[in-house]
């Protein structure tokens, strides 16, 4: 037996919840006393890295393009298996329930916590926009578990690894016709620091300091919901209940009222600061540290510091 | 050009969520229900397509008779039928199922879903109908043009985005983006009113056993009170993130 765990890769490279889910796989199999199978694209370089981060075995394959393909490798190459961990990406996303619909399994998807019991399976996840946290039972012989990145965090579990090449059918229904990835960019659902920024700011033309602030801090940008609605920015920055939902260590809101919509996307962060000029705006209620005052003073010095600060580290 | 949309009935966003006092469910006590707001992009991309295309909208929830006034609501912005399948929704599988067995006794050209539900935030429903199906499927998809019977879709994925072509039918899950945000459709008195007489059926469910099960919710935790800091002493700011927080 084994738990198997399906490793994400960027062009090759790993990001920090692909290790995060070889972690998650690790605490799992711990208290079940078994291995780490670790699934991953022969296209990476340094699969054996993963044993840094506790998997036993590394099984390396041509990876389909879709979500449905891979399913259905992971279905191929998934045997004997005590459960499955998939990181909550855009793309394990739409793997996790195929998987699961094809394999008759139990999914636990936005999960947020290595598992709480092991006989009955029970872990938390998000649910009404982390308005609750619901404690799900998994009653399966295939429990699936999509968490979402940095809810565990990155955990180092040395361990002895083999790398294995395999291969596996996969059959995609739909043609990838055109990949654009915005280079430079940190994606949001993965980042550590968030900077983000709402309708205080008066218009698209005043970004650069926001930009200033996300790139002194190697932070994601990110914006309110009429921001991207009026076109100051991309639909892909609006954060909140109906658009990306983040929970970084760090999230920075810049001129952002705070309305429930939005804090039931962002308020999973860790750590929330606010800037508003005005005193009674409701997200200093969710916020751990707040300046009243104006953006346009408070953000350009807070670069400057920040500056300093990093020079000096 | 037939097309399902599948409508989840979810509390409003505004709404302040609380839970029964043994901690199983949603305690819906004073909370209105709405159109899941990922749904509506996906009714009104539904409405453009008929009216360049023409067809038949069905809308379809699985769900008790409580969620019957958002079908009406559906039919008012502009579906032509409803189907409920009677069913308390508390898996996506069985969701997914069920919607599969009403897909494959009918004929549509394309499956509409919403990328998720505002309630369990499950994001599972849409990817599990196509897998089942074994149907081409895009999550996250803010574009779809059809040419005949090939579907172009665009999708948002971690860092930018991604184009698919696919041959129709096919199951998306959809957000805003599919239709921005000032083309969606509300429902005006003559949509009420002719949403009456709008045909509304009920299908029996087949009852599956559901691998999954809620056992308690909880509130997150509130977050104590917030510190406030001097505009002028924004130093302050990043040694108490530095030593106070660790988030820097
Ligand atoms: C169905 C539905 C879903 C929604 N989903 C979302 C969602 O997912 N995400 C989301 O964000 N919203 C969402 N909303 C919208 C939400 O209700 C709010 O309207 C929105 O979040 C407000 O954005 P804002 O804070 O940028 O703008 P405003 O509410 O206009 O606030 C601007 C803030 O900037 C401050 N300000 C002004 N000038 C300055 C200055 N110079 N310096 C500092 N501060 C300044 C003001 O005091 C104010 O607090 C949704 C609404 C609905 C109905």
């Amino acid at each position: 037996m084994s738990i198997f765990v399906y490793v994400e890769d960027w062009n090759g490279a790993y990001k920090k919840s692909s290790f995060e889910a070889v972690s998650y796989a690790r605490i799992w199999a711990n208290s079940l006393n078994t291995s780490v199978t670790a699934l991953t694209s022969s296209v990476v370089s340094n699969p054996s890295v993963l044993g840094e981060y506790g998997a036993d075995q590394v099984l390396t394959f041509e990876i389909a393009k879709t979500g449905f393909g891979l399913a259905q490798q992971l279905q191929a190459l998934i045997q004997n298996a005590s459960g499955v961990v998939i990181s909550g990406t855009n793309f394990g996303k739409s793997v996790a329930p195929a998987f699961t619909a094809l394999s008759s399994g139990a999914l636990s998807s936005n999960t947020t916590s290595t598992p709480i019991t092991i006989s009955p399976l029970t872990v938390k996840r998000g649910a009404f926009s982390s308005k609750g946290i619901e404690t799900i039972e998994l009653s399966s012989e295939m429990p699936i578990i999509c968490f979402v990145p940095n809810s565990i965090g990155v955990q180092e579990f040395p361990t002895a690894c083999t790398v294995t090449e395999t291969q596996a059918e996969g059959n995609d229904l739909l043609s990838v016709e055109e990949i654009t990835i915005a280079s430079g960019k940190i994606a949001l659902p993965e980042a550590d620091v968030v900077v983000s920024a709402g309708r205080g700011l008066k218009g698209p033309e005043h970004w650069g300091m926001i930009e200033a602030l996300a790139d002194v801090l190697g932070a994601a940008t990110a914006c309110s919901k009429p921001v991207s609605d009026i076109g100051w920015r991309p639909h892909n920055e609006h954060v909140g209940q109906t658009g990306i939902q983040v929970n970084p260590n760090l999230y920075i809101a810049i001129g952002i009222s705070g309305a429930i919509q939005h804090l039931a996307g962002v308020s999973a962060s860790k750590t929330i600061v606010v800037v508003n000029t005005d005193p009674e705006a409701p997200f200093f209620k969710a916020a751990d540290y707040g300046i009243v005052g104006d953006a346009f003073q408070v953000v350009p010095k807070l670069v400057d510091t920040l500056r300093a600060f990093k020079a000096d580290q | 050009m037939n097309t399902l949309v599948c409508i989840s009935h979810v509390p409003d966003t505004t709404a302040k969520i609380n839970f029964t006092s043994d901690g199983h469910s949603l305690d819906a006590t004073g909370v209105q229900f709405v159109i899941n707001p990922y749904d509506e992009f996906g009714l009104t991309k539904a409405l453009h397509l008929k009216e360049s295309l023409g067809g038949t909208i069905t809308v379809l929830n699985v769900g008790g008779p409580e969620t019957e006034p958002t079908l009406r609501k559906a039919l008012a912005i502009g579906a032509d039928q409803a189907v409920r399948i009677d069913a308390i929704p508390s898996d996506a599988i069985t969701v997914a199922q069920n919607i599969k067995n009403h897909i494959s006794a009918n004929s549509y050209d394309l499956i509409i879903c919403g990328q998720e539900s505002i309630d369990y935030n499950g994001q599972q429903v849409p990817a599990m109908i196509a897998a089942l199906l074994q149907l081409p499927f895009t999550n996250a998809c803010v574009g779809l043009d059809l040419s005949g019977s090939e579907a172009t879709t665009k999708a948002e994925i971690d860092g930018g985005h991604a184009t698919f072509k696919a041959t129709l039918p096919m199951v998306i899950g959809g957000k805003k983006g599919i239709v921005e945000e000032k083309d969606l459709r509300i429902p005006n008195m003559r949509g009420i009113m002719s949403a009456r007489s709008k045909p509304l059926k009920i299908e029996m469910a087949v009852e599956g056993v559901a691998p999954t099960k809620a056992v308690s919710f909880d509130k997150p935790v509130v977050k104590t009170a917030v510190r406030m800091i001097d505009p002028e002493n924004v130093e302050e700011l990043v040694r108490l993130l530095h030593e106070e927080a660790k988030a820097i």
